[in-house]
């Protein structure tokens, strides 16, 4: 039992584990910041009060997150160093330099500016408070681009010189790395998969709250109006957001799954569980792969689909994976099942993502049917921005109670289908890779730190995994805490506008230079 | 010069940059548990870093990935090396930044007092490991030829890299009180300036002690200047912190750390990480570094990035310039509250 733990497979596990944590705030906070933005700025120009509210309540819910995804990023940054020192090593000067610049361009950018926002209220004029959170969200979309620039290089290697002497990668071309073609498609799917799981997120919550508010108007009980106003807002944004970039994540996954069968036959063969080249190749839309006999015992296809998804027409041959094998195994040595990849896992984790993910942008499309405020609507059936928005099919006519249940219900449980397809989306892509760490150049076995032993890879497996777990208790009580609380709309927007210099000096009045912050930890 | 030259002082700088700041916002921490005296003083020292301290950390996200970029063998020695130090320092930077964040998320007594314990305890810790670490780093280790580290968690455990600990603990907690008096108004404010000063004292005869072992140890000229600026930095801080000048002891203070910093890649340099086996083993400048046109990307970057990085955080320190006392505390928490008349039946039914 202790010989099956090899220091690669503990590397491996640590590795997988805290980047789909890790990932579980990231594409959330990419998305809340630049929807929080939107409506500051929407606060800002109109001046209106359920612009500020939402604002509020959603910035609160992105500094949660975000929170956890910042710290979470550290052990990603360390980790290459102390579990993956051989990687380090032997492609440091290419995959460093990304990094690097992510740090420098990126990483303080946002984390400067985030303090100045949190606390800002009181100390900056609206409209420079505005444009802080503004450099918060370019700040993260730049980071995002950066470290999947580096990710795409250990996908795609390009721009380097191999040093077979030092066994070094050495960087040759830096806009190669950074603008490969790979890299433009994979931020485009990143980011708009990052939008549509915001948008889910928004869905989800102004869907519970509205849901809640119909359901105490229809006892008769009082309802917060401006808590109805300012969730009514965030349901369309959301749904909008939803369609949009549900539409966005699909063809930006189809142009990457285009860029993929060119340039890594072997993930999208073990993606789709075919295993002998196929003229016209068929889309499996169900297998059970059979890995021992390399074939599948279960198949539901549908013909000529996946050359179509591959070449654009319907009948190019796709190799499957035998074919690939045999071939890395004779341009690398070895046995062609040494870089087959773990296939079920592969054809599910692909599977998994389009699923939950298009299901996202399939119901933010329904929802924006069912609330849409038609002017053909005769006017004592259309709802005011006040109103809790009634679900309506027709003209005139109501969703019924069972089917207006069912729709919010569906609406809430939405936000955690992108979620669940990013974390599918990265392990298939990962996974999908294997055994290589950089394709053709390093293989993952070789690339962990030797000097490490398994006491103690095992020590810090077991106390991420703790404090992992721990941490995310914690932050799901406070989010649905401050998610079911909804915004505070006791709340008021500061008064008058403050002048940049002026009130945060203690040359004020006396009585300015006593008032309590604004924000207070 | 060569580019890994240019290179080792870029990485000693964000270094210096790192411990200059985050060194008063440690301080500021373990300061939660010795100055304050209830909740309220205990908010207003976390206050006083709050708008900043998250800007401070990315300094050590840019030391470590520049160090892989510019030096990727360093990089992989040095975290591979002190790998279950590095795990204590990723969990203390963990709990520390989710601390802060949600220590006033929730009203329970309970739940601040245990956030608070975390801010002081981990910032406690984080002083310490990082001097720890920074010393055994200077002092040498059991680095191979294949330049890996051939030494277990136990190799840290010398007077010498503890010293270091400890110093750089009561260095950070002396320029943390400095930057407390420095923002902070009222009785928690002289408070702090009396504390300073008793702090100084201790970190003068630390300083000296361990600079001095670091000069006899791997020293040099350029080193020795560092060292005594390092030591007469404290000295003026002591100064005028005893004549109530706070933002000069702040400067001064500052002036210790980054000298203090400087001293030991000063005593380093053209070493990065000196094996004590071999010294033909150890890891230099030249060898760890990487590809010259690696090294001049960054390079340009890092000369279109630092400034504006410089200003920015600058202007954030210039905003939050107010100082601030217990009248400037909110009463109220942050924790939403159903307001009066209206129960909410759960989302779920």
């Amino acid at each position: 039992m202790y010989l099956a733990l090899a220091p690669d497979t503990i590397a491996r596990w640590q590795f997988g584990m805290t980047t789909v944590y890790h990932y579980l705030f990231v594409p959330l906070t990419i998305s809340l910041v630049a929807i929080t933005a939107g409506l500051e700025t929407a606060y800002v120009r109109t001046g209106r009060t359920k612009y500020f509210h939402a604002t509020k309540f959603w910035g609160k819910l992105f500094l949660i997150n975000i929170a956890l995804g910042v710290v979470t990023g550290l052990v990603q940054e360390f980790q290459f160093g102390m579990n993956w020192s051989a990687y380090s090593r032997f492609v440091g000067d290419v995959f460093g330099a990304p990094l690097a610049m992510e740090a420098l361009l990126a990483f303080f950018f946002e984390s400067t500016f985030i303090g100045l926002w949190i606390f800002g209220w009181d100390k900056l004029p609206k409209k420079i408070h505005c444009a802080c959170i503004w450099m918060v969200s370019i700040g993260t979309i730049l980071s995002t681009y950066f470290i999947l620039a580096a990710n795409s290089f250990m996908q795609n290697p390009v721009g380097f010189s191999l040093d077979k002497a030092a066994g070094k990668a050495h960087l040759t071309d830096i806009g190669a790395v950074l603008f490969q073609k790979l890299n433009l498609v994979v931020v485009a799917h990143t980011l708009t998969a990052a939008f549509l799981t915001g948008a889910a997120f928004v869905m989800g919550i102004s869907a519970m709250h509205l849901w809640r508010a119909a359901r105490l108007q229809r006892r008769g009980r009082p309802t917060d109006l401006k808590q109805v106003a300012a969730m009514r807002t965030s349901l369309r944004l959301g749904l909008v957001l939803a369609v949009v970039f549900g539409l966005g994540t699909a063809i930006s996954g189809d142009k990457l799954g285009e860029v993929m069968f060119e340039q890594q036959p072997m993930k999208m063969a073990a993606a789709e569980a075919l295993w002998d080249k196929e003229a016209p190749a068929p889309f499996s839309a169900f297998s059970v792969p059979d890995v021992a006999h390399q074939r599948n015992s279960v198949d539901v296809q549908v013909p000529g689909l996946l050359s179509f998804l591959a070449h654009k027409d319907f009948h190019s041959a796709v190799p499957g994976i035998n074919d690939t094998a045999k071939a890395e195994a004779a341009a690398y040595g070895g046995s062609p099942a040494e870089y087959i990849p773990n296939v079920p896992m592969t054809y599910w984790g692909f599977r998994a993502m389009i699923l939950f993910g298009m299901t996202s942008f399939t119901l933010g499309a329904a929802g924006l049917w069912l609330t849409r405020r038609k002017f053909w609507v005769a006017p004592e059936h259309r709802t005011g921005s006040f109103d809790v928005p009634r679900l309506m099919l027709t003209r005139n006519r109501e969703l019924g109670a069972v089917g207006a249940g069912l729709a919010w219900r569906a609406g809430i449980l939405t936000m955690a289908f992108p979620v669940i397809a990013n974390s599918f989306g990265w392990i298939f892509t990962a996974m999908g890779r294997q055994p290589w760490a950089v394709t053709g150049l390093l293989r993952t076995v070789d690339a962990v730190s030797p000097n490490v032993s398994l006491t103690e890879q095992l020590i810090t497996l077991i106390g991420f995994s703790l404090l992992y777990i721990a941490l995310a208790v914690v932050e799901l009580k406070l989010l649905v805490k401050y998610a079911g609380a909804g915004p505070v709309t006791t709340e008021r927007p500061p008064l008058r506008d403050i002048k940049l210099g002026g009130a945060s000096t203690l040359e004020g009045s006396p009585r300015d230079a006593d008032k309590p912050l604004a924000f207070a930890y | 010069m060569h580019l890994h030259d240019l290179w080792f002082f870029v990485i000693a700088l964000l270094w210096v940059g790192y411990f200059f700041l985050e060194g008063f916002d440690f301080g500021v921490g373990i300061l939660t548990r010795v100055l304050a005296r209830g909740e309220t003083e205990r908010r207003v020292l976390l206050n006083t870093i709050g708008p900043v301290w998250d800007g401070n950390e990315v300094w050590l996200v840019t030391a470590a990935g520049a160090t892989f970029a510019a030096f990727p063998d360093w990089y992989a020695t040095l975290f591979s090396g002190f790998y279950l130090p590095m795990f204590v320092i990723l969990l203390c930077l963990i709990l520390r930044g989710v601390a802060f964040e949600y220590r006033h998320k929730r009203d329970g007594e309970r739940w601040k007092r245990n956030w608070e314990a975390i801010v002081f305890v981990t910032s406690l810790v984080l002083a310490f490991l990082w001097g720890v670490l920074f010393a055994a780093m200077v002092h040498g280790l059991p680095i191979g030829a294949d330049h890996e580290y051939h030494g277990g968690p136990a190799e840290l455990v010398q007077p010498y890299a503890l010293l270091g600990g400890v110093t750089t603990t009561v260095l950070f907690t002396f320029h943390g009180a400095v930057f407390a008096s420095l923002k902070t108004m009222g009785s928690i404010r002289h408070r702090a300036r009396h504390l300073a000063q008793k702090a100084g004292v201790l970190t003068v005869l630390l300083l000296l002690a361990f600079l001095t072992w670091t000069q006899v140890d791997t020293g040099n000229v350029r080193s020795l200047v560092a060292e005594a600026v390092a030591v007469l930095a404290v000295l003026v801080s002591l100064g005028f912190n005893f004549g109530a000048r706070e933002g000069r002891a702040f400067v001064a203070s500052g002036l210790s750390v980054v000298a203090s910093t400087a001293m030991l890649f000063l005593a380093l340099f053209p070493q990065v990480m000196p094996s004590s086996l071999n010294a033909a083993w150890s890891l230099t400048a030249a060898n760890a570094a990487a590809g010259s046109y690696t090294l001049g990307i960054i390079t340009w970057v890092a000369g279109f990035a630092t400034p504006l990085v410089l200003l920015y955080q600058g202007w954030t320190y210039w905003v939050f310039r107010k100082r601030i006392g217990v009248q400037h505390i909110p009463v109220t928490a942050h924790a939403p509250s159903a307001p009066a008349g209206v129960r909410r039946p759960p989302a779920w039914r």
